[in-house]
């Protein structure tokens, strides 16, 4: 055992021509075997495989993922059901209304029974799926237009830009979307066109403060990067810069917020239709129906069950591709 | 190397011993080896570097030796061996039993590395507890005072944030030592520091270490530091160790293609050799900027005079204070030619480039581009000004949208500006594509599938396509490994001959700028120190500031004979 206080000599006593240390010990001159340690190319790590892009690498992990698969399938079954919803039932959802078939069972024809009004509850279902699918959509797409320019446009340029339209997302993002949809929906305008549109615009107006700040948080991470000061400084005007650049590098976590907003969007129509303020009773919609059959709840639970079965499925479907997104698009998996 | 059973009768035990050391990552590409055969010996006292690029396996390997391999990683084939013990599959106990007491460790990033909400003094307490000595505030503050921090005893009262990166890099030294270990590994402890402080903090290692007999595994990736603080010297490559040997064997007589390589082009081996050269009255062809005649030096691309920025700093209820991060800073360029400006982290040089670009007002004082005082053109003008001047960044990683293919990247100045059709434009892009040696089957790929030297030869092509007249590189090299780094400046020096471009070079490295300067201009905190021809001011440095930079290149006690390579 060497003792603990051994110094090594070499870095004491007057400088030696060539100060480098030497150590106590014999230090053997190792050299690997070349041929076992061939020296590559300095700097040549050009592969072979077809160029990717952030999206094609995205979609390449996703094409493995279960999640994404289930939910991919299931929102496009959703979507076909909305499209084409006489593909699923002959049976006109509005009419055929005969109050002897009132909380009835499923019988041929019928398969899963009937409302408290006696429609035919698959129907019923089928017809809504649209409404409800369009509220979802259109309200996503309108707050990632409104949201998104009002968050790209304060956090590119800050200042006082940034302070005034943060502030008032501030005062829109207090209220509750639903109590504030609640008092809106009593103005008379809104009382007399009351149909999907009206609707949607009530979810966008109370629900773009969520994505202008998740764009502006990444616009503002984004703004610094020397690729943003490399194109300014090739002339790019800044709001050039902010199209070209800045917002194609920032849009990866607000495609993720919007496909879960989606979900938010699509239940939210259900429960101002089932507080009776969303879409007038006449337009099929899961809300109106599960609202409808709350009365008789206890006798024909199978009235609830359904509406409420494909309201879950699909809101769980796009928040299950919202989390898939998620990680395909992570920045930090965007390094190799 | 010394794994084998040769001299064992004159010779200690070793402290640390790997042997025919493997480790293995497992990621979804499958497993991944990322250290093979390494053997590497550190005797007690005796302080050894491994030296390599980035992914070389360095750091790998030394966390292997304190049983910090990342979840993903394992130890494959081979064995540790710790004062005789084999600790290569030691339980989790005992490695945490070896770690602080027998094993320290010193990380790389001293911003990082230090829990932001406790204070100073509490992170070393917890150290020397874990560890079971005694921890009252005397101790505390005694191991601090060890490392060097002045008034160490209200220093411990003290949050990270309050200290400066030398300071902090002083307490993670006082926490990896605190409990006397037997071998201390420090990994790039100083490369996020300023190299005058990375003198003081490495001397001050040195005394320490000597003085307690620790045993020092330093982890670096400058052969100039490795060489002048290591008793020995290990070079790793691509995961394997190519060559290990006595310091200064390594320099004087490379035997391995790859550490001749590195001998050829670490920046602080190359301007050593350039000194010693001029000592022994040779011409080397290290000297990557041709020389100045009196008559070229008239013509001035670019005239900074005066040149003042004055920052507010925002204070509580309205009030700002001036914080002058510039003052009266004057320079200027001649045709063909680089200029350097060096200084370290806040000395102002990077806002200077930012004002020359045209990215940032000036205060007072002016910059002439042609004659014509850039801090007064309009819209217009400053527009066509870009086309003139162009940047090159520190980051290749950041300064390449990673949305856009290499094609888009160097057309966009062209677009933007105008130039010729899509089909000429193509044709440009390739041509610029040949100018910085990269194929043009690389057009259609992301910057994400490049390497950084690639990427930055990508940003040099870009900067290229107007071309400009005046480049201006931002810390340009600083990102890069060694090998690299050698490549893209003589890369930029051939540009320079054949374009006749003028550069503005922007670095903290005085060793790169002995290689490519012409003209240096030295600031500190924000005042233009010194400045000259590149062999005045490395030859005989006038003011104290930058003979102290001079000095801390590391390597720069280093004698080398001039004919080394």
């Amino acid at each position: 055992m060497p003792e603990p206080t051994h110094t090594s000599p070499g870095t004491q006593g007057p400088a030696p021509v060539v100060r480098t240390k030497t150590s106590a010990y014999p230090i053997e001159h190792f050299v690997a075997n070349v041929d076992e340690t061939p020296v590559r190319a300095t700097d040549s790590t050009v592969s072979d495989a077809a160029p990717r892009s952030l999206w094609g690498e995205a979609w390449r992990s996703l094409r493995k993922q279960p999640l994404f698969i289930i939910s991919a399938v299931l929102i496009l079954a959703v979507i076909f059901v909305a499209l084409f919803p006489g593909v699923f039932t002959n049976e006109p959802p509005n009419e055929n209304c005969l109050l002897e078939n009132s909380d009835g069972g499923p019988v041929a024809g019928h398969p899963l029974g009937f409302t408290v009004q006696g429609c035919d509850i698959l129907s019923r279902v089928v017809y809504g799926t649209q409404s409800s699918l369009t509220v979802g959509l259109f309200a996503t797409l309108g707050v990632v237009l409104i949201g998104g320019l009002i968050g790209a446009l304060a956090g590119f340029f800050g200042g006082w830009v940034d302070a005034i339209l943060a502030r008032i997302g501030d005062i829109f993002f207090a209220l509750p979307l639903i109590l504030g949809a609640i008092v809106v929906v009593q103005l008379p305008v809104f009382q007399q066109n009351r149909n999907v549109w009206t609707l949607v615009v009530i979810l966008v107006t109370f629900g773009w403060p969520q994505i202008a700040r998740i764009t502006r948080a990444a616009v503002i991470e984004v703004r610094n990067a020397d690729f943003v000061t490399a194109a300014r400084s090739l002339g790019v005007s800044p709001l050039g810069a902010l199209v070209k650049h800045v917002i194609p590098n920032a849009l990866a976590p607000v495609i993720v917020i919007a496909t879960i907003s989606l979900g938010t969007f699509i239940v939210a129509e259900s429960t101002l239709s089932f507080l009776g303020i969303g879409l007038p009773p006449d337009v099929m919609s899961w809300g109106n129906d599960i609202f409808s059959a709350k009365p008789s709840l206890r006798s024909n639970p199978m009235a609830i069950f359904w509406p409420g079965l494909a309201l879950s499925i699909t809101v769980l479907s796009f928040i299950m591709l919202g989390d898939a997104l998620r990680d395909a698009l992570d920045p930090k998996a965007r390094k190799r | 190397m010394s794994h084998s059973t040769g001299h064992q009768t004159a010779t200690p035990q070793p402290l640390l011993e790997l042997r025919d050391l493997a480790i293995t990552f497992s990621t979804s590409n499958g497993d991944v080896p990322a250290v093979r055969n390494a053997h590497l010996t550190v005797m007690p006292g005796e302080t050894v570097a491994i030296v390599g690029e980035s992914g070389s396996g360095k750091s790998t390997t030394a966390l292997a030796a304190i049983g910090l391999l990342p979840a993903n990683g394992r130890v494959s084939n081979g064995s540790i061996i710790f004062d005789g013990e084999d600790i290569t599959h030691a339980s989790e106990k005992r490695i945490v039993e070896l770690r602080g007491s027998s094993i320290g460790m010193v990380p790389q990033d001293p911003m990082s590395n230090l829990n932001p909400v406790w204070k100073i003094g509490f992170q070393v307490r917890e150290t020397l507890k874990a560890n079971g000595l005694p921890s009252g505030p005397q101790d505390v503050a005694k191991v601090l005072a060890e490392a060097g921090l002045p008034d160490a005893a209200s220093r411990a009262n003290q949050y990270p944030h309050e200290f400066s990166g030398g300071m902090r890099q002083r307490a993670l030294i006082a926490i990896g030592l605190s409990c006397r270990p037997r071998l201390l590994i420090a990994d790039e402890p100083t490369s996020a520091l300023d190299v005058t402080v990375q003198r003081q903090i490495l001397d001050h290692l040195d005394t320490m270490t000597e003085e307690l007999g620790t045993a020092v595994l330093l982890i670096t990736h400058d052969l100039g530091l490795a060489a002048e603080r290591a008793h020995k010297v290990i070079v790793m490559y691509k995961g394997q160790v190519v060559e290990a040997g006595p310091a200064l064997k390594l320099l004087t007589n490379p035997r391995h293609p790859y550490t001749q390589k590195l001998v050829a082009s670490a920046p602080s081996i190359a301007s050593r050799r350039i000194e010693s050269a001029k000592k022994a009255g040779v011409r080397t062809q290290d000297l990557l900027a041709p020389s100045v005649t009196a008559t070229a030096a008239l013509d001035r691309v670019i005239e900074v005079e005066d040149l003042t920025k004055v920052f507010k700093i925002r204070g509580s209820w309205g009030t700002s204070t001036d914080f002058t991060a510039v003052d009266k800073v004057s320079f200027s360029i001649a045709r063909g030619t680089t200029t350097a400006v060096v200084g370290e982290s806040g000395s102002g040089k990077s806002t200077v480039a930012k004002m020359v670009l045209g990215l940032e007002g000036a205060t007072s004082g002016s910059i002439r581009f042609d004659g014509v005082d850039i801090t007064t053109l309009g819209r217009k003008e400053m527009f066509d000004f870009r086309r003139r001047v162009q940047p090159i960044f520190q980051d290749p990683y950041g300064s390449l949208d990673p949305m856009y293919n290499i094609y888009r990247t160097i057309e966009e100045p062209l677009r933007v500006h105008g130039v010729g059709t899509a089909k000429m434009r193509e044709k440009k892009v390739r041509e610029l594509l040949d100018q910085v040696a990269l194929p043009s089957a690389m057009m259609q790929r992301f910057p994400n599938e490049l390497s950084g030297g690639q990427r930055q030869r990508v940003a040099i092509a870009r900067a290229l396509a107007l071309d400009p007249e005046v480049v201006i590189c931002d810390e340009a090299v600083s990102a890069l490994d060694v090998l690299v780094q050698a490549q893209i400046l003589n890369l930029l020096a051939d540009l320079q001959s054949e374009l006749g471009l003028s550069y503005l070079f922007i670095t903290h490295d005085l060793a790169v700028v002995r290689q490519i300067a012409d003209h240096v201009a030295v600031m500190e905190k924000g005042k233009l120190v010194e400045q000259g021809t590149t062999d005045q001011v490395f030859d005989n440095p006038t003011t104290a500031y930058t003979q102290a930079l001079l000095a801390a290149i590391p390597g720069a006690a280093l004698e080398l004979p001039p004919e080394v390579a």
